[in-house]
């Protein structure tokens, strides 16, 4: 089967499995090409290429469903993968809310998304093995600390996406990306320090200079040396934008329709409540062009849409697929999101907040006493109660001014006083994937150190 | 399983000569050492929510990996086709990271000896789908009878079937059959319109459906899942700062998975970025503490017949009587530090390269009674279950969140408290360790380890510890 051949096998697995029985059916095949390569202390140290596809099926009997995939597409593939799928439907039970969406919902956006760059598969390995090179020099040669490295990757993916459904959808995108990090090692004495940096785009032209990557690692990591643990204690602390982006993860997991409709959510049921400070506008927006959460349409074949998720700190609206919009009582904001099979998840596209005014010097500037978060760890947020415990390091915030490195301490509190204390947001917004956010300031939060 | 018997023999046809032909393509470029990775991947699950099978998946994927290394370089490359052109040429394009005459010219496979950990007649993956699904229906059930304040319950029963065939230019030849199957629920419960807390328990490992049905059954899993959701709807504010912390036996050995494992892991330190590097044969621990990592207990969900670049796993000593003895490699490493194998070497998939991993990681037991370690507790914090963690593997900071703990007062665990995520590092937090328990006990089998974005799964155990000093993340 030829790569041109995909969405018309996609429309005959849907055909075949209506044959077999079905009485809805929902066809994903992906294919993709990726390469990586990985220099340390400026040699090459791996090399990887490839290409794969695969196939998932849907189906529905009635209300009830059944999913299958497959990286075999010959043809004894196609009719084990189909078989697979109608078998399961003989186990799973009833659910009167399950099914495709409604047909007045199927649609796709128009035009060029900037989705794809062909300049993406034409690089050639040497320039990619080049490029990483540069980014990991510059990092070792801008100061005697950094001594070692974790080397630098250049990778990259272009791949096809393509659905067909049994109401007469059919859809494909293709997609790029390439990204450029790397992770020094700083060491002053006994302290040994590591942080990294990376860019990525869908095309070649969007990365930020090797130069700039590998200098900026550089300073990250030398700012965390000698770090000290400071003494439990309540301050403000301000997430700089790598770590503020987190919370937007967070806040995403608590709009998310499947845990608003089983309410493990702490934002489960609070729709048109005040949940954040006044300065909170958070917005998901699948439509923007070039960035890395925008598509014509989810993965149900809803087209994409921007969503006003919290305006001025009011709850606006959850974020849901066809399944979690019907037991909600709603309609889909077009997030259906899924891999190559099962009932469809929830994703989101660009998942944001929308920028402040004040820069992130005016912020720090504000605070006498306060911790600079950079780097936070584990997996201590609870969306169900909203507490909130990770691990953090960063810099301590004296008179206003960063002033020393701190590290193994933790910060805590509880997702719904965070939000509402949320005292200041930067201008400092970019997108660096498709959850951004720029520096954040929360009135105060415990610091558990020594 | 010999490789004649093997899926890739009868199913795919593959030969030795085939094998031979591919490793000799992948060297044509000159090179150390090159292997091939096949694997045939049957996978199923099954999901109940609202007391409704919602949904139900199966599939496979199946495809070849081709490494070249050369020095310090490697090359590789994957295919999803086991068509023989295509396997020449991934061979091809892995052997492009060479440049140098090939050192190995003749391929002699031969089977070496391996262990038979999970000697599974019909794996999971190969039974009826409605005798699968009971195991949902039934723990759904389980977790709603326990108390009425259970109002939401999930489970998912997963299993999978792995087949995997390794061929080495060294002439190691190796297939093994590697079933997996896993039960997990999830529930929440409420009282007096307050807020929701949510439970967790599940397990399973390398066995036949029969564990589910005769020794971890659904209810077993449900009970512990809601036991724990409603053990937190008391939970008050957790503490914070630096305090005395015990452990609990079993699945808080996670903390060893972070503090040690990946510190341990030979490729960090073969570069110098661990914060363990350098460190052989220095006191990392105090003198109580002996962690293992053994990948050769049978059924285990961490163990393995032979690692994924063919080497038979072993019992692994790290540190003894607190003293560091040994990292964990894989073929790279260990060649290049000139150590020997220790049956590390794992991946994800056909479609990742090897590094070194832990298997089933855990503390020997000491003579400590459990109920004396807390009576000893002034005030402190006892963790009795726990969520994930993580380690920055430079500085050796690491974490890991408490997902039910209790208050210890005056040496009597008192009241539960809500969810913290604890802090320590790596080289200097098992110093504070001053009393390690009897009781060792290995987690249920649900732990999935992520390096590098490859997942694998891992097992961790550990008996009851008392931990002198450490920084809990709590807001009280």
């Amino acid at each position: 089967m030829s790569a041109n051949h995909l969405p018309e096998l996609a429309q005959d697995i849907v055909k075949r499995a209506r044959a077999a029985g079905a009485s809805d059916a929902e066809c994903t095949i992906a294919e993709g090409e990726e390469f990586a390569a990985n220099v340390r202390m400026r040699e090459v140290e791996n090399l990887k290429e490839a290409g794969s596809r695969g196939a998932g099926l849907r189906i529905m009997m009635g209300r009830r469903t059944g999913a299958s995939y497959t990286s075999d597409l010959s043809h004894e593939g196609i009719a084990h993968l189909v078989k697979s799928a109608i078998d399961l439907a003989d186990i799973t039970t009833e659910d009167p809310h399950a099914g495709l969406p409604d047909s007045d919902e199927f649609g796709t956006l128009e035009g060029d998304l900037g989705m794809y760059s062909a300049d993406v598969a034409e690089l050639d390995t040497a320039f990619k093995i080049g490029i990483a090179k540069r980014a990991e020099d510059a990092a070792l040669t801008s100061d005697p600390r950094i001594s070692n490295s974790e080397g630098a990757s250049f990778d990259n993916y272009v791949g096809r996406h393509i659905f067909a459904n049994s109401r007469e959808f059919a859809g494909e995108y293709r997609t790029s990306y390439c990204s450029l990090s790397t992770s020094p090692v700083a060491r002053d004495g006994a302290s040994m320090e590591r942080d990294y940096w990376y860019t990525m785009a869908r095309g070649f032209s969007g990365l930020e200079s090797p130069e700039h990557v590998g200098r900026t690692a550089a300073g990250r990591a030398l700012r965390r040396l000698n770090a000290v643990k400071v003494a439990t204690q309540r301050v403000p602390v301000v997430f700089e934008p790598r770590t503020a982006r987190t919370l937007l993860d967070n806040i995403f997991e608590a709009v998310h329709g499947m845990s608003i409709y089983r309410q493990e959510s702490f934002l489960a049921g609070k729709l048109g409540e005040k949940v954040a400070s006044g300065e909170v506008t958070v917005i998901d927006d699948g439509t923007l062009p070039g960035l890395f959460g925008t598509s014509p349409f989810d993965d149900e074949g809803v087209a994409s849409r921007r969503t006003v998720v919290i305006e001025r700190g009011v709850l606006k609206s959850y974020l849901m697929n066809t399944y979690a919009a019907r037991k909600l009582g709603m309609k889909t904001t077009g997030n259906a999101s899924r891999g190559l099979t099962g009932n469809a998840g929830i994703g989101h596209g660009n998942f944001f907040l929308e920028r402040g005014v004040q820069t992130p010097e005016q912020i720090i500037a504000g605070i006498p006493n306060g911790f600079y978060v950079t780097e936070l760890m584990g997996f201590g947020v609870n969306v169900v109660t909203g507490d909130y415990s990770r691990g953090a390091a960063g810099l301590w915030i004296r008179d206003g001014e960063l002033a020393f490195a701190v590290s193994e301490v933790t910060i805590a509190g509880n997702l719904n006083e965070m939000l509402r204390g949320i005292e200041a947001i930067g201008n400092d917004l970019e997108f660096r994937g498709s959850v951004a956010a720029p520096t954040i300031k929360i009135g105060e939060m415990t610091v558990g150190g020594k | 399983m010999q490789f004649s018997e093997s899926i890739f023999a009868v199913r795919f046809g593959i030969t030795r000569q085939d094998l031979e032909g591919y490793l000799g393509e992948a060297l044509s470029q000159g090179g150390d050492y090159a292997d091939l990775y096949f694997e045939y991947l049957a996978t199923s699950n099954i999901g109940i929510d609202e007391s409704m099978v919602k949904s139900a998946a199966q599939g496979v994927s199946m495809g070849v990996g081709v490494r070249v290394i050369s020095g310090e370089r490697t090359g590789y490359a994957y295919s999803d086709d086991l068509a023989p052109e295509k396997i020449r040429k991934a061979a091809n394009v892995a052997a492009h990271i060479a440049g140098a005459p090939a050192k190995v010219e003749k391929f002699d496979l031969n089977e070496g000896g391996k262990h038979n950990l999970y000697p599974v007649l019909t794996a999971p993956t190969e039974t009826a789908f409605s005798v699968r699904v009971d195991l949902v229906k039934r723990a759904d059930r389980a977790a709603r009878a326990y108390d009425p304040r259970i109002f939401q319950v999930q489970a998912v029963y997963a299993d999978n079937l792995r087949q995997v065939l390794v061929a080495t230019s060294e002439g190691r030849l190796s297939v093994d059959r590697q079933p997996l199957a896993r039960l997990s629920v999830s529930v929440l419960a409420r009282q007096n319109g307050g807020p929701p807390q949510r439970g967790h328990a599940g397990g399973g490992g390398r066995m036949e459906l029969d564990y589910f049905l005769h020794e971890k059954t659904p209810e077993h899993f449900a009970r512990e899942a809601a036991r724990e959701a409603i053990a937190m709807l008391d939970a008050v504010e957790a503490p914070a700062g630096e305090m005395t912390v015990v452990l609990g036996p079993g699945w808080p050995g996670i903390l060893l998975h972070e503090a040690v494992g990946h510190g341990l892991e030979a490729d960090f330190n073969r570069k110098g970025v661990s914060a363990f590097s350098g460190r052989m044969g220095q006191k990392v621990a105090s003198e109580l503490c002996t962690v293992v990592d053994d990948g050769t207990i049978g059924s285990r969900r961490g163990s393995l017949n032979v690692d994924d670049e063919g080497q038979p796993t072993r019992r692994n000593v790290l540190i003894e009587n607190g003293v560091l003895r040994g990292y964990l490699q894989d073929k790279l490493s260990s060649t290049l530090l000139g150590a020997a194998a220790t049956g590390s070497g794992r991946r994800e998939s056909y479609a990742h390269i090897p590094m070194p991993r832990m298997t089933n990681t855990f503390m020997m037991a000491g003579e400590s009674d459990p109920a004396e370690i807390v009576r000893s507790v002034p005030k402190g914090l006892y963790c009795a279950n726990f969520g994930g963690g993580q380690v920055d593997i430079t500085s050796g900071n690491f974490v890991f969140s408490a997902s039910e703990s209790y208050l210890i007062e005056d040496g009597k665990l008192t009241r539960p408290v809500r969810n913290a995520t604890l802090i320590g590092n790596g080289p200097e937090a098992l110093k504070y360790v001053s009393m390690v328990g009897n009781d060792l006990r290995l987690d249920e089998g649900i732990g999935t380890c992520g390096k590098d974005g490859q997942s694998v799964p891992v097992g961790v155990g550990i008996p009851t510890i008392k931990i002198d000093k450490m920084t809990v993340g709590g807001t009280a």
